[in-house]
């Protein structure tokens, strides 16, 4: 990160005049929560919440070549994605490890054959993705643009968020499925409406251009007053993801790990068409990962009340056996949670004798499986 | 915010009670619980153990960090709020209140404590 200030979102003057407090977040000055955090959490679990996600970078992707090329460039089958839909992937080194992970949504195809991507890359990550894109993409009949400014994103979370939603557009939403994406207006501001979100409730993400984003912001909240929803801070959707069992890059995923190594082989396509960036490495992780993983990513919770933090040591009988990547206390079931990377003798749900290091005292802990949440359909 | 005027405070945002048969009662001010988000673990001293001026005596926890509790006076400690350890979110609601955290039978008071206006002004730089 470079040393000058923190950008700001389209939404900071508002973020500041409902009392957020804010927060420095992969150089952007974001909220963290606006009153308790906890209350925002259970918002958005049981009621709606509304988040600003304007920090996240957008990268569009067009051209005849652009399937062909995402599908050499990221180790997901993008070319099989539909026109409308989404898919999680990730990008690699030619190492196999986790350059980010990513959403890429297909937004359209044109006649003459030409495909319209968006790529959203982690704040943290998006200078690094369009560094690869932009580098991956010689050779290939596609263009690589760099649209984080073009865009401000908004989220709606939470059961109560299609009922909103519905009350300020025309578009489809009952048609659209979760991982799926479509072009709308929403209280009359051009979005693209995704059905996407990192809090495993139901919700939506809205990109819409940044001087639409406070008129679009206050439709929302307008829209929300009577079922519950409030504004949520990025401390809240941390307990979200964890609770939900969903990765964060640099806390489960890093250059240093392949998808293998976090439990999320699946989203490497091997059957794919062509050559893909990391796939000798990816293949090899793959097999390693099978046949003797070094260590699993699992799921810990307290039976007392500490909370483990990331870097803390996992413990049992007296050795250090894998390391919390991170931990919060949980709203939802009312304890401490952690997930960690444990040697893979320790890693089955059940296993006795785990425990946390914190802060030199050894807390005992539950191996269980992820997710800690899953939301009732 | 307001803090009591007739507190005392330490610059790591304790406050002090002015003593009642030599006990006085500590807690953590408005401010740091503000800073600290929501408490959800508070380990408290033991009852009956000193604690030192300016050196911890437990700890705070909350959603997205642990923060040590320094003792803003040496002494015994008499009592400990049971009400917190039960239920640490009261630190967040009532921090001059419900929120106390322990009592001390002062042995030993630091001189540089802040008055409510010079705790005002430490917390503003």
């Amino acid at each position: 990160m470079s040393s000058t200030e923190p950008r700001r979102t389209a939404l900071d003057a508002l973020h500041r005049s409902l009392g957020a407090t804010m927060t420095d977040f992969a150089g952007w000055d974001m909220p963290l929560r606006y009153g308790s955090e906890r209350d925002e959490h259970n918002a958005v679990r049981t009621k709606a919440g509304l988040f600003d996600l304007s920090h996240m970078g957008e990268i569009t992707v067009t051209g005849p070549g652009a399937a062909a090329f995402l599908n050499h460039a990221l180790v997901g089958n993008i070319a099989s994605v539909g026109v409308g839909r989404a898919r999680y992937t990730m990008i690699c080194q030619a190492d196999g490890g986790i350059l980010d992970d990513l959403i890429v949504y297909r937004l359209a195809d044109t006649e003459a054959g030409s495909s319209h991507y968006m790529v959203v890359a982690n704040a943290s990550n998006a200078q690094v993705v369009l560094d690869a894109l932009t580098e991956r993409v010689t050779g290939f009949d596609a263009e690589v643009r760099d649209d984080r400014d073009a865009y401000a994103l908004l989220a709606v979370q939470g059961p109560e968020s299609p009922g909103i939603l519905k009350s300020l557009t025309d578009a489809d939403l009952d048609g659209l499925k979760y991982y799926a994406g479509l072009p709308g207006t929403v209280a009359g501001v051009p979005a693209l409406i995704a059905r996407t979100g990192y809090t495993g409730e139901d919700g939506f993400e809205l990109f819409v251009k940044p001087e639409h984003a406070v008129e679009l912001w206050q439709a929302l909240t307008k829209a929300g007053e009577g079922v519950g929803l409030v504004p949520c801070g990025l401390s809240c959707r941390d307990t979200l993801r964890l609770e939900a069992g969903m990765p964060l890059y640099g806390n489960e995923l890093s250059t240093s790990l392949t998808p293998f190594d976090a439990g999320l082989g699946r989203v490497v396509k091997f059957e794919k068409e062509g050559d893909f960036v990391g796939r000798e490495a990816l293949a090899a992780a793959a097999s390693r990962a099978s046949e003797n993983p070094p260590r699993v990513l699992v799921g810990l919770i307290a039976e007392g009340r500490r909370v483990p933090r990331a870097g803390y040591p996992v413990v049992a009988g007296g050795e250090v056996i894998g390391e919390v990547t991170s931990g919060a206390p949980s709203p939802t079931l009312g304890k401490p949670i952690a997930m960690a990377y444990v040697d893979a003798a320790h890693s089955a749900p059940g296993t006795a004798g785990v425990g946390v290091d914190i802060r030199g005292s050894h807390e005992p802990y539950e191996v269980v499986a992820l997710p800690f949440y899953k939301r009732q359909k | 915010m307001s803090n009591p005027q007739q507190l005392r405070y330490s610059k790591e945002h304790e406050w002090l009670s002015t003593a009642e048969d030599g006990v006085s009662t500590v807690g953590i001010t408005e401010f740091a619980a503000n800073a600290l988000g929501d408490v959800v673990y508070a380990q408290l001293p033991e009852v009956g153990s000193t604690v030192t001026a300016g050196d911890t005596c437990g700890e705070l926890e909350s959603t997205k960090s642990v923060s040590d509790l320094y003792s803003p006076v040496t002494g015994e400690v008499t009592e400990i709020n049971e009400d917190v350890v039960n239920d640490p979110a009261l630190v967040n609601s009532a921090p001059f209140e419900g929120g106390w955290l322990f009592k001390v039978r002062v042995t030993e008071e630091p001189a540089d404590l802040l008055s409510a206006d010079e705790y005002v002004a430490h917390t503003a730089g």
